[in-house]
């Protein structure tokens, strides 16, 4: 069998003693969080963290779970363990934990490593018949997209149940019967949901932001002379403002306020937010006077659109679009993405090309 | 919350429908409904086309084209080719983790 086990100096402080099964010694876990598992929560929504944070897949064991104890399966995301071994505080039972390479139960399920066959394997890896004697599993109802539970018991004889969508109503869930309510079978979207989310929005776009400089900077201090620093900073300035402020409005303003803005087209949310975040940062800088009005129409063609393109990368992270929807706003999309782009770019030119007195 | 109306690719053949019910266990936006011991599409435009309940039908009664909803990864296939995957791992620490 495989047991999940740690060198002593290596034993995670989640790790809290072994049970003895017919397949062999079972790790028991703690359902308490260290500060350890708090920060690992909090880096693994920033960054690139969350690729690693894995724990070691196979069976481990909550409380004194025996062979009567339910099995609930969860990915070897750790927060998603984290969270499931917090969800069954106080009770007695197993945990399956499936090689998802480090991802959660959700996207994993989508790309099929939460899927049928890892799971028929760490049932037999673990040995799991001789570990309980009821022959039923519990999965999260997310993994159902990766996972059919009518092959599951054709080739272990598992019988599978779709759990709650949330660790959190396992206790109510168990208590009931195993019956979920209907508010426990729906995925929710709130507002702390997408807030969490929003790093992991910003960031990507942020480390494009650099290219995004440079070519402002080089186009306003382009000079028939050569590059002056000096108007590079001037013009250059209010459209590294504007880069920012469209960032800020697709990937942040959107996604936290999304029910509340208008149409259902995340392009067009984007769009609105980006429209509105630009004209504030346009008054904040002293408004349009002064402004060559062939640089105000490319300020606000630019980066409302900017801003709608960003927003339309949020629905990579929502729990409700759909890959036909976002096709769909994608053919509509990108052509006026670039056309918009390209229109843009000439007018500030045509400004340069006044400016140089050429035209 | 509700995406685009009349794009899923959703389609529910009720005469193949037994009235097991894993359709409404698995379905995250309540698309599906029980009644008279049978599924009923109740709403279209909520599926997300997860394909959780194509998967776990026995008896074919439910047929949807699943893919990710992702901007990100469809445009990444536009670009370099291959079906839209979350797998963004070149790029190292955006998408779903």
């Amino acid at each position: 069998m495989q047991t999940v086990k740690f060198v002593k100096k290596e034993t995670p402080r989640w790790v809290s003693g072994v049970i003895k099964t017919p397949a062999g010694a079972v790790s028991r876990v703690s359902s308490d969080w260290s500060r350890t598992d708090m920060l690992g929560m909090i880096k693994s929504r920033v960054g690139a963290y969350r690729m690693h944070y894995t724990v070691p897949p196979g069976l481990y064991a909550v409380g004194e779970a025996t062979r009567d104890s339910d099995v609930f399966v969860t990915a070897n995301y750790k927060l998603s363990f984290d969270i499931v071994r917090r969800a069954l505080k106080g009770m007695d039972a197993w945990v399956l934990v499936l090689d998802t390479k480090s991802i959660n139960v959700w996207c994993a399920a989508g790309k099929g490593t939460f899927g049928t066959d890892e799971l028929v394997r760490q049932i037999s890896l673990a040995r799991l018949s001789e570990v309980v004697s009821h022959g039923r599993i519990i999965l999260p109802q997310l993994g159902a997209v990766g996972v059919s539970a009518a092959r599951v018991h054709k080739e272990t004889g598992f019988r599978v149940s779709f759990g709650p969508v949330e660790a959190r109503d396992i206790p109510a869930y168990v208590a009931a019967g195993y019956k979920k309510t209907k508010e426990m079978s729906l995925v929710k979207f709130s507002m702390l949901d997408r807030l969490v989310l929003t790093p992991m929005e910003i960031n990507p776009v942020m480390k494009k932001y650099p290219w995004f400089a440079g070519a402002v900077l080089l186009l306003f201090g382009l000079a028939p002379t050569g590059i002056l620093f000096k108007q590079a900073w001037q013009g250059g300035m209010p459209f590294l403002a504007l880069g920012l402020a469209a960032v800020f409005a697709g990937a942040f303003v959107t996604p936290v306020l999304l029910p509340f803005v208008p149409f259902r087209s995340f392009a067009m949310k984007g769009w609105i937010t980006g429209l509105l975040i630009t004209f504030l940062t346009m008054q904040a800088m002293g408004g349009a006077t002064g402004q060559s009005a062939l640089l105000l129409a490319a300020i606000y063609l630019f980066f409302p659109a900017l801003s709608s393109y960003i927003a339309l990368q949020f629905t990579g992270s929502t729990t409700y679009t759909g890959m036909s929807g976002v096709n769909k706003e994608l053919k509509i999309g990108i052509p006026l993405y670039i056309i918009i782009t390209v229109a843009s770019l000439l007018l500030v030119v045509l400004f340069k090309l006044r400016e140089w007195e050429v035209l | 919350m509700k995406y685009l109306a009349n794009v899923s690719t959703l389609q529910f053949f009720s005469d193949k429908c037994t009235g097991c019910g894993r359709c409404v266990e698995v379905c995250p936006h309540g698309v599906f409904e029980m009644r008279d011991k049978r599924a009923n599409l109740i709403d279209r435009d909520r599926c997300m086309e997860c394909g959780a309940c194509a998967k776990n039908c026995e008896f074919s009664a439910i047929t949807v084209n699943t893919g990710v909803g992702c901007a990100a990864a469809i445009i990444n296939s536009l670009i370099y080719g291959g079906a839209p995957s979350c797998d963004c791992s070149g790029t190292g620490s955006s998408c779903c983790g």
